[in-house]
Parts: structure tokens; sequence; C-alpha cells
């Protein structure tokens, strides 16, 4: 094993304000940058959703800053706007790059990641790369309007294809671009910190789950990054260098021949895709562990099936990679490709369902305390089934050439990658905020937090399934284009004031965590008897975590009421003499 | 510790969560029981098959959603902390290897099973006596060209315009080919109409971005990919008049771009073809 941790990259707790709070190199500021970066995305990202709930379900209402009501290109800028914020910015940042900045070196005994000055330029990365993308909102045409997944050539040609597509759709993709080589750096970083510096005793099938899912998110994040970098690129030469990659000759828009030729429009969506649909696990595998290590933590029970966990998120990792093709079944792909993609992405749904039986396995025979953190991870498992099952639909080449491109989708997406991931996300916040800032949470602001946005979430998403069988397509402004969509306005009228709300309930959120920071119960260092090894160090945390002193770890993450023991908990480094029997 | 203090009454905690787990399952069997939203009717044979492949899938990820949420909600209320200690397991692996294999076969039958519709619609060619049509797709109409009498589509000819400014559409049919001296085009904004039972086959392409050609009675759907041109077959069986949308974002004015697919008796397609021509 491994036991060469401390000896890398010792450095000085820094003193000015500037290395100390914005250029810091500790992992725990940089985990805090990426959580604020994150948090204020997501109130950005829901700000303009609730601007499209508004647009859908009254169309014409004038709002401050838009006098003649949300316009149809203007709507279609909040759609990809939302969209490229909630899933660069949000889902991509906040697990990953936050929680697991924080907490992946205190789990597994290191003083910092491996390579801290690596660490501080991925996260000023990603902040240029916020700062670039909020600026499309702020130049001629305004943000794209092409969707977050910018399909060319409606992407590639300039504003020929309607406003937003000029400057703004140009700083989309350079801000995509940084925040590709912002998670490159990040995930060599965590698979070097995974590998090199656990502390002694702690092997890999010692590790708590959500190390293993931060190091297998970082393994995707490397192989999927680059090649949206690359395809980010080649879209930029396309539209500024004059190339053709991703635009076919013969192009006719408003009545201009495009100067392009013997490009592939189908190009663009396979590699995007490729990186797309890993995409989906690097937002929800950080939630994945974290459910497991909460699930195990609160029901005071082992986490059932260990291996089987660590073996069905590698299986996930490894299938993401090879069913991107179910997003292009009507893409105009080959059929033959279509039935290969189908069956693999069916077979994607096994090692999901082996994650929640395992939940459920531990919820069994357990001595179940409801926490907030545990209700959101208990949450976290129902959106995961809901929004897991309608891909089963989805999946399918049959269906999909119905499904495809309707509510159905944005329902399934929304339920398992976008609300799971964020009830993630609040897992972990109310998990670890003791251990961050050194006090609690209020559990009654969380509990009524979780009560409204368990029932809202439900509310704003189930009902879109059925608009989704009704047929009624994505990314519409609005419902006159057609007579059998209007019948669907009394759905939208419904899920609109369910969103307003669900997000008003997220000030809770926001009042409880600021109040709490300086007004909150003083944390011990183990408020929640848990057995890892952030809750042997002060809340908060020293600057070198250990204070030099790497900790020893003697068993696995998740030893709870094992008999013979007086506690229903063992911390992975209390040597096993000094463990009180009884 | 404070700990155990803050969670001792938590009784009524789990029984909210358990009732809210139940009434989301049950409110959720309902919507798709009675069906308020839901697909239209489908109007052709493969329609039917897919909509009989969607029920299949309905019932399996049914009863797996209503006997995960309700297994939740009941984990929830009977291991409530009620002073008990928990069982000391890390697990069971014949339990791990039976709901593998048990959800492999389903999932990936299931999925197996689904590619009969598919090979049905994009495996096989379009029968020779099918009716060809072309589908354009552009900024935000459809477009539709018959091959007339001789069953033969001319050919494009974009080199006949420079490059600068055009007056007139550049998407034009190349002068000097026979086979195009017939061909009924029904520009922007056409209605389109086939014959009832006769197979058609849609001869999808675009103009200027990607566009997704949808009928929802005919189960159907295909993506009008600049630079391609996609085939898509079917046999409607019922007449009537069935909305076309444009399922692919293809800019500001992607949710405006729709026509009507008209399924007429052979004598009042023989009318309506009559009218094109006329005109």
């Amino acid at each position: 094993m491994t036991t060469h941790a401390g000896a890398v990259h010792v450095h000085e707790a820094p003193t000015g304000f500037f290395r100390k709070y914005i250029f810091s190199l500790d992992h725990k500021v940089i985990g805090k940058q990426y959580i604020s970066l994150a948090l204020f995305s997501a109130f950005v990202g829901m700000f303009l959703s609730l601007l499209m709930r508004l647009r859908l379900a009254w169309p014409a209402m004038k709002l401050p800053f838009f006098p003649d009501g949300i316009l149809p290109e203007q709507y279609l800028a909040l759609v990809t706007m939302h969209g490229t914020i909630m899933v660069f910015m949000v889902l991509t940042t906040a697990p990953q790059s936050g929680f697991g900045n924080y907490f992946l070196p205190i789990q597994i005994g290191a003083a910092d990641m491996a390579f801290p000055v690596l660490n501080m330029l991925s996260f000023w990365t990603t902040f240029l790369s916020m700062v670039v993308l909020m600026g499309a909102f702020f130049v001629t045409g305004g943000a794209p309007l092409g969707g977050w997944t910018v399909y060319t050539p409606l992407s590639a040609i300039g504003e020929i294809a309607g406003p937003g597509q000029g400057l703004g759709m140009t700083m989309w993709v350079i801000a995509i671009a940084l925040f590709c080589a912002a998670s490159l750096m990040g995930a060599i970083n965590f698979i070097a910190t995974t590998l090199d510096l656990r502390t002694r005793g702690l092997s890999l099938m010692r590790m708590p789950l959500t190390a293993w899912s931060w190091f297998i998110t970082a393994v995707i994040s490397l192989l999927a990054f680059g090649v949206l970098l690359s395809g980010g690129i080649l879209l930029l030469l396309d539209r500024t260098a004059g190339t053709s990659f991703f635009v076919p000759g013969n192009l006719v828009v408003t009545e201009k021949l495009i100067p392009h030729k013997g490009g592939s429009p189908i190009l663009w969506q396979h590699l995007f895709w490729f990186f797309g649909h890993p995409e989906v696990y690097i937002a929800i595998l950080p939630g994945m562990g974290l459910a497991s290590h909460v699930l195990s933590t609160f029901s005071r029970k082992p986490i059932f099936g260990y291996r089987a966990m660590v073996f069905a998120m590698s299986a996930i990792a490894f299938l993401g990679f090879i069913v991107w093709g179910h997003h292009m079944f009507v893409s105009g792909m080959s059929p033959y490709v279509g039935m290969a993609f189908s069956v693999l992405t069916m077979s994607i749904g096994v090692p999901s369902a082996i994650k929640t039986f395992n939940w459920l396995g531990t919820l069994w025979g357990g001595d179940i305390k409801f926490t907030t953190p545990m209700l959101f991870a208990l949450g976290f498992v129902s959106l995961f089934v809901s929004g897991g099952l309608s891909g089963l639909f989805l999946a399918q080449t049959s269906l999909d050439q119905y499904l495809h491109d309707t509510y159905f989708v944005v329902a399934h997406f929304h339920l398992i990658m976008g609300v799971a991931a964020i009830f993630g996300i609040l897992t972990g916040t109310y998990f670890w905020f003791p251990k961050m800032f050194g006090r609690m949470m209020s559990e009654g602001l969380g509990k009524l937090h979780f009560w409204l946005s368990f029932v809202g979430v439900y509310a704003i998403f189930m009902p879109m399934h059925f608009i989704g069988l009704a047929g009624h397509p994505r990314r519409y402004a609005d419902t006159s284009g057609a007579a059998y969509l209007q019948a669907m306005d009394p759905v939208h009228y419904f899920m609109t004031v369910a969103a307003f709300i669900t997000v008003a309930a997220q000030f809770i959120f926001v009042a409880n965590f600021f109040w709490s920071m300086f007004k909150g119960k003083k944390a011990d260092i183990n408020p929640w008897q848990a057995t890892t090894l952030e809750w042997s160090i002060p809340s908060p945390p020293p600057h070198d975590n250990f204070a030099g002193q790497e900790p020893t770890v003697y068993r696995g993450a998740y030893e709870f009421a094992v008999p013979g023991v007086k506690d229903d908990y063992i911390e992975q480094h209390v040597p096993p003499e000094q463990v009180a029997k009884g | 510790m404070g700990f155990k203090k803050r969670n001792s009454g938590s009784a009524a905690t789990a029984t909210v969560l358990a009732l809210l787990l139940l009434i989301l399952t049950v409110s959720t069997v309902y919507y798709f029981v009675v069906q308020t939203w839901w697909f239209p009717p489908a109007i052709n044979e493969i329609g039917k098959e897919i909509d009989r492949q969607f029920m299949r899938t309905l019932v399996i990820t049914g009863v797996v959603f209503v006997l995960a949420q309700l297994g939740l909600a009941w984990a929830v209320f009977r291991y409530r902390s009620r002073g008990q200690r928990a069982t000391y397991s890390h697990g069971n692996n014949a339990m791990e290897a039976v709901w593998t294999l048990a959800t492999a076969v389903m999932f990936i039958g299931l999925g197996i099973y689904a590619q009969r519709a598919w090979a049905e619609v994009r495996f096989k060619p379009a029968p020779p006596e099918a009716m060809r049509i072309e589908v354009i797709g552009q900024q935000f109409k459809w477009s539709f060209r018959l091959s007339g009498p001789d069953g033969k589509f001319g050919k494009y000819k974009f080199e006949a315009h420079p490059e600068q400014e055009f007056t007139r559409d550049p998407w034009v049919l190349d002068p000097d080919d026979a086979d195009g001296k017939d061909d009924i085009i029904l520009g922007p904004g056409s209605v389109i109409a086939v014959p009832v039972n006769r197979p058609v086959e849609l001869l999808i392409r675009s103009k200027d971005v990607t566009h997704s050609f949808f009928v929802r009675e005919l189960r159907l759907k295909q993506d009008a990919v600049p630079g391609m041109t996609v085939p898509l077959q079917f046999t409607a069986t019922v007449p009537g008049e069935y909305q076309v949308v444009c399922a692919e974002l293809c800019g500001m004015g992607h949710h405006l771009m729709n026509t009507f697919l008209k399924v007429l008796s052979p004598e009042d397609y023989d009318k309506w073809l009559k009218d094109q021509t006329a005109e």
C-alpha cells in the first residue's frame, strides 16, 4: 500500500487575505469556493426556470425587462442558459468539485489534494467560464437559443440562424471549453489524490463510498470532458475560421446560401453525447455515493453490499460510455447502430437496480434516525427510482420514436439528473455543514425545507410525463401552434404554480444556511456519531486537517451496530484495543 | 449525546414520509390508469404494436415503481428509531445475485423485444408500390414534393445560382433533368395528403437546420437532417386530419412549425391531387 501521505506538498497556513480566501491552495477553501459558485448558479438557474414557467403559463404577461412579454427567442435563450448553468455550474460543480474537494482528502487521511496549485487553477478557470457564460446575456443578440445541446448547424452558422446565435453563441462555446479544461485539471487531481495519498491502513475497499464515487466520477470526467473540449474547439473553428466540421454544403438559411461544405451535423451529436451521456453520471454518481453513506450512517447499520455498490458504480461508469447513441435514435443515425445502443442502454438499468435494492437492504432492520440529511437521502432514493424507470421507456428504439424530444424526456432527466442530484447536494450540505462551519443547521427549518421540496419537485415534474405521453414537444415557447397542445394548458398552469412554491421554499434553506453559519448551535467533533475520518478532527478542521499526525485506519467505513461493542458505531481510526466492549 | 435526544420522537416524521410516498404512488398509478393525458389512437399497424410494447414496459416498470416506493415507505415506518439496535449485516451475496440476474433478464429482454417494431419500420425497405413523398423542413415551415405521373423525382441544382443576394428561392430543380418536369412542389406551409391503406415512404430532408417530422397518431418521428435524406415508411389505415409538428429545436419559430397530414379515401385523394396540380 502507498503510505507516503503527508510527504507531499506540506504548505504553511497562509496569512494574507488573498492567499487565504481568494487564491487559496487549501482544498477546503477551494471546496467552499466551488460550493459558493454552485449555490449562486443554482439560484440563477432557478430564476431562469421561473421565467420559463411564466412564459409557458401566460405567454403575453408583461414583466420588468420584458415590456412585450417574454418573446419566443428569449424563451429559448432561457432554455439554453438554464440547462447550461444547471448542468455545468451546479450539477458538475457542487457534488464533485465542491464536496469532493473539501472531503476527499480528509476522508482518506491526507493533508490536501495531490496538486494544490492545479486545484486553485481549476477553480478559477471554472469561475472565468461562468463569467464568460453569463456575459452572453449582455452582448448584442443576447444569449444563444440552441438549447444546452447546441445542435449544429443551428449553432454553427452564426446570427443568420437566429438572435443569440452570433456573439452570444461564440461566448457559450468559449465558456464551455474553459469549463472542460477546468474539469480535466480537477479530474487528474482527484485521481492522483485517491490513488497516492491514502493514509496507513486505508485500502481501496475500506474507502467510504463517497470517496469511491468521487474517484469514479473523476475517471469519467477525464475521459468525457476531453471529447467535449475537442468538439467545442471544432465548433468554434466552424463559427470563426470558416471550417466545415459540422455544416454540410448547400444549406439555404433565410434565402442565403451558406458557404460551408462537406461537414456532418450528426458528427456534432456524436461528439456531444459521447460527453453528454457520461455527464449524467458525473452529476449523479457523487449523489449515489453520498446517499449510500448517509443512509448507512442514520440507519445505524453497515451499508448493504459494499462490494456490490462499488461494482455497480464502476459498471455504470463503464456502460455510460457505450450508450450515448440512445440520444440519437431518430437523428438519422443508422437504425442498426440504434438497435445496439438500445439494448446496451437497457443493461445500464441493472447496476442502477442493484444500487436501489442495496439502499433498501441498508434500511431494512435499521434503527433509522430522521435527521434532515437522512430525509434528503431518502428523497434521493425515491426520486432516483421514479426518474430511473422512465429511462426504460426512452431506451427502447421503438418507443423513443414517439417519446423523443417530448416532455416525457424533460420529466425523466429532471427527476433523475436534476432533482435527484440536487437532493444529493442538499444531503451533503445538511450532513457536512457542522464539519465545515463548526455549527449545526436548524433541524426544524431543514425538515420544513425537505417537506416542501419533496412534494414540490414531484408536483412540478410528475405531470410532465403525461403531457409528454400526449405528444407535447419540448422547447416550445407556448402551445399556440397546435390545438392538441392547447388542451394541455391547465397542466402548464399547475406546474408553474408548483414551481413558484418550490423555489420559494429554497429561501428557507438559504436563511437556515446563513443563519446557522453564525448563530447555529456549536457542533461537536462528531455530531452524527459517524465513522469516517472527517469526524475525527475538529469542526471546522484546521489548515492541514490532521495537524501533521496522519491517522491510521483499522477497518471499513460502515461499522455500525457491531455485536459486542458498547456504542453502535466504531470509527475507522480507533485502534481495536480502544473499542469499548459492552 | 444530543444526537439521540433530537431524534427520539421519530414516529411523526416516519409516518408523514411513509404517507407522502404512498400518496405519490397512488396518484401516479391513478393518472396512468385514467389516462387523462395520453396518446391519441394509433392509425397504423406499427403504431398499435408500439402501443403494446409501451403497455408491456408500463406494467413491468409500474410493478417495480410500486414495490420500490412502497418498500421504501414500509422500511421508513417499520425501522424508525425506537431505541432498538440495528441488525449487523454487510449484505447477502445470494440476494445480490438474484436481483442482478432478475433485472438483467427483465430489462434486457424488454429491450430486445422492443426492436421488433423498430426493425419493421427502419430495417425493411419500403414496398415497391409505396408512394414516395419528399418532406423538406426549413425555418419554420414544412414543404413537400410529389414525383408526379412518372414516379421519379428530378435532381436539385444548387450551382445554378451565384453565392450573392438571392431574389428567389435558390433551392431549385435542375432544369435539364426531365424527371423533374412533372414534379409537384407543395411550397412552404402546405398541407400534405396520402391515400388511406397505401404504403407511403417519406424522404425527409432539410434546407437549413435540423428539424424533426412528428405525427403523434403514426407514433413516428424522424429528424430532418441537412445534407441527408432519411427514409421513413408508414401505411395509414384511418382517414382523418392529423397534426404534423416539428420536434427538434430549429430556432425562434420552432413552436409554430406545423402543418397537417390528411389521410384520404382514394376518391378524395385524387380530387386533392387534382387541386394541387391546378394551382
